[in-house]
C-alpha cells in the first residue's frame, strides 16, 4: 500500500544481551527497509532519530523493544502508524538465556542450530513488517447529517435533571413525556426523602422547582402526552418519530421476525427474500426500519429516563399478608396516594388510620424483601411512617423489616426516625395479617421484641418494589435490525442496566444512556445524580461522533469498519453478531453500516465468511500476513524442528496479563507467537485455517470470560469466538487434523500467574499429538 | 449545518485523586474535549480499588477496568497526569481558580524503562504500603505490577548507600538523586475532589482486638491476602502461623454505624464480607464462616442476587448481633462474643481468624485542603451545585460502592464543565 517503513531496534533492557542484533537486523536489511539500532530508543536521542525519519517521509514505524503498554506517549508520531514489536515483555523477559543458552561462536554458523529466543524475536519483527505493509493511517468517519440535540425520554425527576444539566452547557434538549404533565411519579408524592446533607428530615418534592426551571430554560422543549414511535439511524443522526400514546402509525417500530417464523413447514430456513416477505406481513402497516421518517426529528443522543411502575402483587403468593382479601392492606404506592390527598385514612371505611404497620419483607421463611426492591423501599417505609406521625399526635407506626437497608448517608434519615418515640422498628418475619373486627392483626416471629409479636393495626402497608418500564415494553423503540429494545435485559431482571461496574453507563446500544429507576431502584437523590452522569455521556457521544471517533472502550479510535460490498453474500452474520446492533440489513440481506453505533471491536470482521470487512489499521490481511510471516520450522531445515503455534490474544485483558507474566520473568513457551487482537470476536477463522495450512502445529485463543458475568469489553466477543471455535473443530476433522489443535481459554487480567501453565500445557498436548502433517507443504 | 471539529473551549479542569472516581471524572471530561489535570498523591494511579482482588458482585478483577481506563488516558491528548503530587491550596472563584500543587521527588525520571535493575541492587527495605504494610518491598520499587505510570520510585527513606547503588545500576540515567520537590500552579475553571477514603483505623476500636491479637485482621488486609500480587501470593492464611483457617468470623460495622467512631454506614462492608466469603470458599471448601451483622445491606437486584446465592452455602452462618467482645484463646485462636439480637442468647464462638469489616473514613477528614469547600461533620464534602466550581466526587462526597461512585464521578465531570461555561 505504499507505506514507507522504518525499523528501530532497541538494544536496551537486556535485549542487546539476549538477542543477536546483527542477525535480527538482516531482516529489514534484506527487504531494503531503513533500520536503525539504539541502546535506548525511548530516550530523547532515540526518539529524535525516529522523528527525523518521520519528518523525512517515513509513515509506518516498527519499534522493536518494549510492550505497547509502556512508553505510549514517547512513541506517538502524527500521521504515522506505529507498531510496537514487544520483544522485551514477550521474548527476552519470559525466556531466559539460562534456560535457552545462546549459541556459542561455533554454533552460530550452524544453520540448524535452534535458538528459540532469537527465532521468536525474528518472527515478531517479520510479523511487524508484514503488518505495516497492510495498514493505513486512519481517517475519521463523518456522518452525512449531524445533530447536537439531545432527546430525553421521560419527564420525571431524572429526565428533567438530565435535560437541565445538558442545557446548562448549551445543548438543546427535547423532553418527551407520555403523561399530560411533567413530574413523573415524584409529582404524586406528599413529601420526599432528603437530597442534601444532613439527610435527616423530609422535604417537599423537588418536582415543582424542576418544572419551573425546565419551563424557564429556552433550550428545553417539552412534549407532553407524547411517546417515541421509533428512533432510527445512529448517534449524531438519530431520526425520531413521535406520536400520541396508544396511537398506531406507520412509523411504529417493527419487530424482528421470531425465529420460528424464519423457517418453512419442514423446518428449513427460508431465504432472505422469503423471510423479508414474512417480516413485512408480521409488521403489517409499519414501515421498514430503513425507511426514514421524512417528518422525523433529528437528535444526536438519547437519555432514557422512562422510570418505573409499581409492582403488581400476586395475591396467591402473598395471601398470608391479606393481599387480595383485606382492603386495608395496601402497597406503599397506594399508601402514598392516600397520604398525598390528605390525612391518612383507611380505604375500607375512610376512618383515621392511626396505627399503621409497614411490612418490608414478605416472609415465607426467607429474609428477602419484596421483588424489585432496593434501599429506596426501606427509605420509603421510614418516610411513610413519618406521615403517620405527622398526621396524628397519638399515631403509631411499626416497621417490621428483615434488614433495614439504608446504606451510606441514608443512615442519617434512619437514625433521625429512631428518635421518634411513635415509630417502632423491629427485625422480624411476618407470619400473617388477619382481619379482626374492624381492625387488623399482624403476627410476626423472631423479632427483636420477643419470639412472637402481635400488633393491632388500622392499616398495613407492604413495601413493594419498583418495576422498570423496560420489563413491559422496549420503550426506546429502536429501528434496529436486532430489535427495538436493549438486549439481554433479562440478565438484569429487566432493568436497562449496564453489565460493567467500572462503566455504569455502557450498554449494548451506543448513544442511548439510561438513568434513574429504569436502571435500578433509586431514591430521588440517586436518580438526580444518575441523570447528570447520563447527560454527560450523551454529550460526550455527540462530541465523539462529531469528531469521527469511537466512544468507550476504544475512545478516540478513528477507524471504522469498511465493507467491500461487491463480494457480500448477504449471509447476515455481521448484522446478527454485532454486539451493538450497528448493522441493519436490507430486504436482500446486505448490511447497512451505522458507523457511529459501532464500537470498533471487529466482531463483524470475525464473523464475515467472505472476509470483506476491515479497518484501516486492523483487517483480515494485516493479521493474516502476520501469520504468514512466521517461519514454520520444518524437517527440511532441522532434524527435530521445534513446534510452532500462534496465539490470538485479546489486547484488553489477556495481553496485559501476558505482559505482567513477562515482567515477573515467568517462563512462557517459546514456540508460541502472540498476535494481539481487538477482541476475540474479531478473530476470523481464516487466520486459524491459514496457520494450520501453513504447517503450524496449533492455534490458541486467549480472551475474556463470558457468561452472565462477562468481562468481555465488547459484551459478546469472547462468547462468539467460543461458538466459532466449536464449529471449527468439525472443519479440522475433515482435514484429518485433530480438533484439539485449536483451543480457546478464558483468562482474567489478574490471572497472569496461570498463563505459563495454560500455554505450556497446550504446547505439551499438541506435542503429544505430533507435528502438523501439513508441515512443509 | 456546520460541523465544528474543535474541542469545546472554556478552560481546564483539575481533578484531585487518581482512584477510580478521579479517573472517571478525568476521562469522561477529557473525552468530551476538555483539558484535565489529574493530580495523584501516590506514585501510581489506581487508588483504593487497585488494592482490591475482585469487585462485588461480578467477582471480576478491578485491574480490568483500570487497564481500559489507563488506555483511554494514554490515547487522550487532553490529560496531564501528576503523581506524587498534592494540592496545597486552591484560590479563586468558580470559573477561575489557581491551584498550587506540590510534587514530591520520585528520584526516578522518565528514562526509566522498568528494567528492575535498581530494585535488584537495593538492599534496604520499606513497608509495602500497597500491601498495607503486611510485607516489605525494596526501597527502590515499582508500586505494583499494574502501576501507572509504569515507572520505579525511590522511597524518600532509602539509605544513601542504596540510592547510590541504584544510580550506578541504572543504565538509562533514570535515577536522579538531585531531584527536589517542586511547586507548580495551574489555572483551572473547576476542581473536582475525588480524594476517596481511608480504611477506618481499627486500632481505635478497643473491644475488637485489632493490633492486640495477630489473627484479627481487617477486610482490606483480607483483600490483599486474596490477591495474587499480595503479601501471601493469593493465599488466605492466618497471620500468626500461616495456618489455613478452618473457621472465620466477620464482625460487620467495625467502626461504622457507631457514634464513637463513624456515625454513618460505610455502604460497602456488607457486600465486601459476602464477597470475602466467596474468596474463602474458593480456597477452603469446608471452612465455616460466621457473619455477625446489624443489618445486611445488599440493596438492589444485583446485590440481592449475590446474597441469595451465598445463602445457599450451608457453611456460611449469619447472626444478627454486633460483636461486643474479642479475646485471644489458645493457639492464637480468637474468641468472639456477641448477643444474637433475635434469640437474645449470648453467643461465644472461638475461631481461627476474625475479620473486621472496617468502614471508610473520608481521606480529607483529618487533612482538609486550603480550598473553599464545605464538609459535613464526618469530613465528607457537601456539594453546592448552585455555587458550582468545586465538587466532591465518589467517596470524598459520600460512602458508596464503585458503581455509584462512577455514576457520581461521571456526573461531576458535567458539573465541572458547567462551571467552565459562564
Amino acid at each position: 500500500m505504499g507505506n514507507k517503513l522504518g525499523v528501530y531496534i532497541c538494544t536496551g533492557c537486556g535485549i542487546g544481551e539476549a538477542i543477536d542484533i546483527e542477525k535480527l537486523s538482516e531482516i529489514p536489511e534484506e527487504e531494503l527497509i531503513n533500520f536503525k539500532t539504539h541502546s535506548c530508543f525511548c530516550g530523547q536521542e532515540g526518539v529524535d532519530i525516529i522523528k527525523k525519519d518521520v519528518e523525512g517521509g517515513t509513515n509506518a514505524v516498527s519499534i522493536v523493544g518494549c510492550s505497547r503498554r509502556v512508553n505510549f506517549d514517547v512513541f506517538k508520531f502524527d500521521g504515522c502508524v506505529v507498531d510496537r514489536v514487544n520483544i522485551r515483555e514477550s521474548v527476552v523477559w519470559p525466556m531466559s538465556r539460562e534456560k535457552y543458552p545462546a549459541p556459542t561462536e561455533e554454533e552460530k554458523g550452524k544453520e540448524d542450530f535452534i535458538d528459540p529466543i532469537q527465532m521468536a524475536a525474528e518472527d515478531y519483527l517479520r510479523m511487524s513488517i508484514a503488518r505495516l505493509e497492510k495498514v493505513k493511517v486512519p481517517e475519521p468517519y463523518k456522518p452525512d447529517s449531524f445533530s447536537r440535540k439531545i432527546l430525553v425520554m421521560g419527564g420525571g425527576v431524572t429526565g428533567m435533571t438530565a435535560a437541565l444539566d445538558a442545557a446548562k452547557v448549551g445543548f438543546e434538549v427535547t423532553i418527551v413525556e407520555k403523561g399530560a404533565a411533567l413530574g413523573g411519579y415524584a409529582a404524586k408524592l406528599r413529601k420526599q426523602m432528603p437530597v442534601k446533607d444532613p439527610f435527616e428530615s423530609l422535604i417537599p418534592t423537588v418536582v415543582d422547582d424542576l418544572v419551573q426551571k425546565v419551563s424557564a430554560e429556552p433550550k428545553i422543549t417539552v412534549k407532553t402526552g407524547t411517546v417515541v414511535a421509533r428512533i432510527a439511524g445512529q448517534p449524531g443522526e438519530f431520526t425520531v418519530t413521535f406520536k400520541n400514546p396508544g396511537e398506531k402509525i406507520e412509523f411504529d417500530v417493527p419487530f424482528p421476525l421470531p425465529d420460528e417464523m424464519k423457517v418453512d413447514e419442514n423446518g428449513k430456513e427460508l431465504d432472505n427474500e422469503a423471510q423479508h416477505v414474512k417480516y413485512q406481513e408480521y409488521n403489517k402497516g409499519k414501515k421498514d426500519i430503513l425507511t426514514l421518517d421524512p417528518n422525523g426529528e433529528l437528535y444526536g443522543a438519547v437519555v432514557l429516563a422512562a422510570g418505573w411502575r409499581p409492582v403488581e402483587l400476586k395475591s396467591a403468593e402473598l395471601a398470608h399478608l391479606g393481599v387480595g382479601s383485606i382492603p386495608d392492606v395496601v402497597t406503599n404506592d397506594q399508601f402514598e396516594q392516600i397520604a398525598a390527598k390528605g390525612k391518612i385514612v383507611r380505604p375500607s371505611d375512610g376512618k383515621e388510620a392511626k396505627n399503621v404497620v409497614f411490612i418490608q419483607s414478605p416472609g415465607n421463611g426467607s429474609d428477602n424483601d419484596f421483588d424489585y426492591c432496593g434501599s429506596v423501599t426501606s427509605m420509603v417505609s421510614l418516610k411513610q411512617a413519618k406521615y403517620v406521625r405527622e398526621d396524628y399526635a397519638d399515631g403509631k407506626a411499626y416497621i417490621i423489616y428483615q434488614h433495614m437497608k439504608t446504606p451510606g448517608l441514608q443512615e442519617n434519615f434512619y437514625k433521625s426516625m429512631q428518635q421518634d418515640p411513635g415509630v417502632f422498628m423491629t427485625k422480624g418475619e411476618v407470619v400473617g395479617v388477619s382481619q379482626s373486627g374492624k381492625g387488623l392483626l399482624v403476627d410476626a416471629k423472631n423479632t427483636l421484641l420477643g419470639e412472637n409479636l402481635q400488633v393491632k393495626a388500622d392499616m398495613v402497608v407492604l413495601a413493594t418494589g419498583m418495576v422498570p418500564v423496560t420489563v413491559d415494553d422496549p420503550v426506546v423503540n429502536l429501528a434496529y435490525r436486532q430489535g427495538p429494545g436493549f438486549r439481554d435485559n433479562a440478565i438484569y431482571d429487566g432493568y436497562a442496566d449496564s453489565n460493567f461496574i467500572c462503566f455504569p453507563y455502557e450498554t449494548q446500544r451506543t448513544g442511548i444512556y439510561a438513568a434513574g429507576c429504569i436502571r435500578r431502584s433509586m431514591t430521588i437523590e440517586e436518580s438526580m445524580e444518575d441523570a447528570t452522569g447520563a447527560a454527560l455521556k450523551a454529550i460526550q457521544c455527540i462530541e465523539s461522533a462529531n469528531r469521527g471517533v469511537a466512544v468507550h472502550p476504544r475512545s478516540g479510535d478513528m477507524t471504522f469498519p469498511d465493507f467491500f460490498f461487491q463480494r457480500c453474500t448477504q449471509c447476515k452474520r455481521c448484522t446478527e453478531e454485532c454486539p451493538f446492533g450497528a448493522l441493519d440489513d436490507d430486504a436482500k440481506g446486505t448490511p447497512k453500516p451505522n458507523p457511529t453505533r459501532c464500537r470498533r471491536c471487529g466482531t463483524c470482521m470475525g464473523a464475515c465468511p467472505e472476509r470483506i470487512i476491515g479497518f484501516a489499521d486492523y483487517n483480515i490481511d494485516s493479521i493474516g500476513s502476520q501469520v504468514k510471516a512466521i517461519k514454520v520450522p520444518s524437517e527440511d531445515d532441522f532434524d527435530e524442528p521445534p513446534l510452532r503455534f500462534i496465539c490470538l490474544i485479546c489486547e484488553n485483558d489477556a495481553y496485559p496479563a501476558l505482559d505482567i507474566a513477562g515482567m515477573n520473568r515467568m517462563d512462557i513457551a517459546p514456540e508460541v507467537r502472540f498476535i494481539p487482537v481487538r477482541c476475540l470476536g474479531s478473530v476470523n477463522v481464516i487466520w486459524i485455517k491459514d496457520a494450520l495450512a501453513q504447517g503450524m502445529d496449533g492455534v490458541m485463543l486467549l480472551g475474556c470470560k463470558h457468561g452472565d458475568n462477562y468481562q468481555c469489553h465488547f459484551v459478546k466477543g469472547s462468547e462468539l469466538a467460543s461458538i466459532r471455535m466449536k464449529k471449527i473443530g468439525d472443519a479440522l476433522s475433515s482435514l484429518a487434523l485433530e480438533p484439539e489443535r485449536v483451543a480457546m481459554h478464558e483468562i482474567g487480567i489478574d490471572e497472569y500467574d496461570k498463563l505459563p501453565k495454560i500455554i505450556g500445557e497446550f504446547v505439551e498436548m499438541v506435542d503429544a499429538l505430533g507435528p502438523n502433517p501439513f508441515k512443509g507443504f | 449545518m456546520t460541523i465544528d471539529n474543535a474541542a469545546p473551549a472554556g478552560g481546564s479542569i483539575l481533578v484531585v485523586g487518581g482512584g477510580i472516581s478521579g479517573l472517571t471524572t478525568t476521562l469522561e471530561a477529557a473525552e468530551v474535549g476538555y483539558e484535565v489535570f489529574l493530580v495523584e498523591k501516590n506514585p501510581s494511579l489506581g487508588g483504593r480499588v487497585s488494592q482490591l482482588n475482585q469487585y462485588f458482585p461480578k467477582l471480576c478483577p478491578p485491574t480490568c477496568g483500570l487497564e481500559i481506563n489507563y488506555r483511554r488516558l494514554k490515547d487522550s491528548k487532553n490529560i496531564k497526569v501528576f503523581t506524587l503530587a498534592e494540592v496545597e491550596k486552591v484560590e479563586g472563584a468558580p470559573g477561575n481558580y489557581t491551584a498550587t500543587i506540590k510534587i514530591s521527588p520520585r528520584y526516578v525520571n522518565e528514562h526509566c524503562t522498568c528494567c528492575g535493575e535498581c530494585e535488584k541492587v537495593c538492599e534496604g527495605e520499606i513497608d509495602n504500603e500497597y500491601n498495607l504494610g503486611m510485607n516489605k518491598s525494596k526501597a527502590a520499587y515499582l508500586p505494583n505490577n499494574m502501576a501507572f505510570p509504569q515507572r520505579y520510585v525511590l522511597s524518600p527513606s532509602i539509605n544513601p548507600e542504596d540510592a547510590k547503588k541504584c544510580a550506578e545500576a541504572c543504565k538509562y540515567g533514570a535515577i536522579d538523586l538531585e531531584m527536589e520537590a517542586k511547586i507548580i500552579t495551574v489555572n483551572v475553571g473547576a476542581v473536582v475532589w475525588a480524594t476517596g477514603w481511608t480504611p477506618y483505623d481499627a486500632t481505635k476500636i478497643d473491644n475488637l482486638g485489632f493490633g492486640k491479637y495477630q489473627n484479627v485482621v481487617t477486610n482490606m488486609m483480607l483483600e490483599r491476602m486474596a490477591a495474587k500480587n499480595g503479601p501471601t501470593a493469593g493465599k488466605i492464611m492466618r497471620p500468626s502461623d500461616e495456618k489455613a483457617p478452618a473457621t472465620i468470623a466477620f464482625a460487620q460495622c467495625a467502626g461504622s454505624r457507631d457514634e464513637n467512631h463513624l456515625s454513618y454506614c460505610s455502604y460497602i462492608c456488607c457486600m465486601a464480607s459476602l464477597k470475602h466469603a466467596t474468596y474463602i470458599r474458593e480456597q477452603y471448601p469446608d471452612a465455616k464462616i460466621t457473619i455477625y451483622y446489624i443489618d445486611l445491606r445488599t440493596p438492589g437486584y444485583k446485590y440481592e442476587k449475590f446474597y441469595k446465592q451465598l445463602k445457599e452455602d450451608k457453611n456460611v452462618f449469619f447472626v444478627k448481633g454486633k460483636v461486643a467482645e474479642v479475646s485471644e484463646a489458645s493457639n492464637g485462636n480468637i474468641t468472639v462474643v456477641a448477643e444474637d439480637a433475635v434469640t437474645g442468647e449470648k453467643k461465644r464462638e472461638t475461631v481461627d481468624m476474625l475479620v473486621l469489616a472496617t468502614g471508610m473514613a473520608p481521606s480529607l477528614a483529618d487533612n482538609k485542603p486550603q480550598a473553599d469547600l464545605k464538609f459535613n461533620a464526618e469530613g465528607f464534602i457537601v456539594n453546592d451545585f448552585e455555587k458550582g466550581g468545586m465538587f466532591g466526587a465518589g467517596c470524598a462526597n459520600k460512602p458508596a460502592d464503585v458503581v455509584s461512585s462512577n455514576q457520581n464521578a461521571t456526573g461531576m465531570a458535567l458539573k465541572a464543565i458547567q462551571s467552565l461555561r459562564r
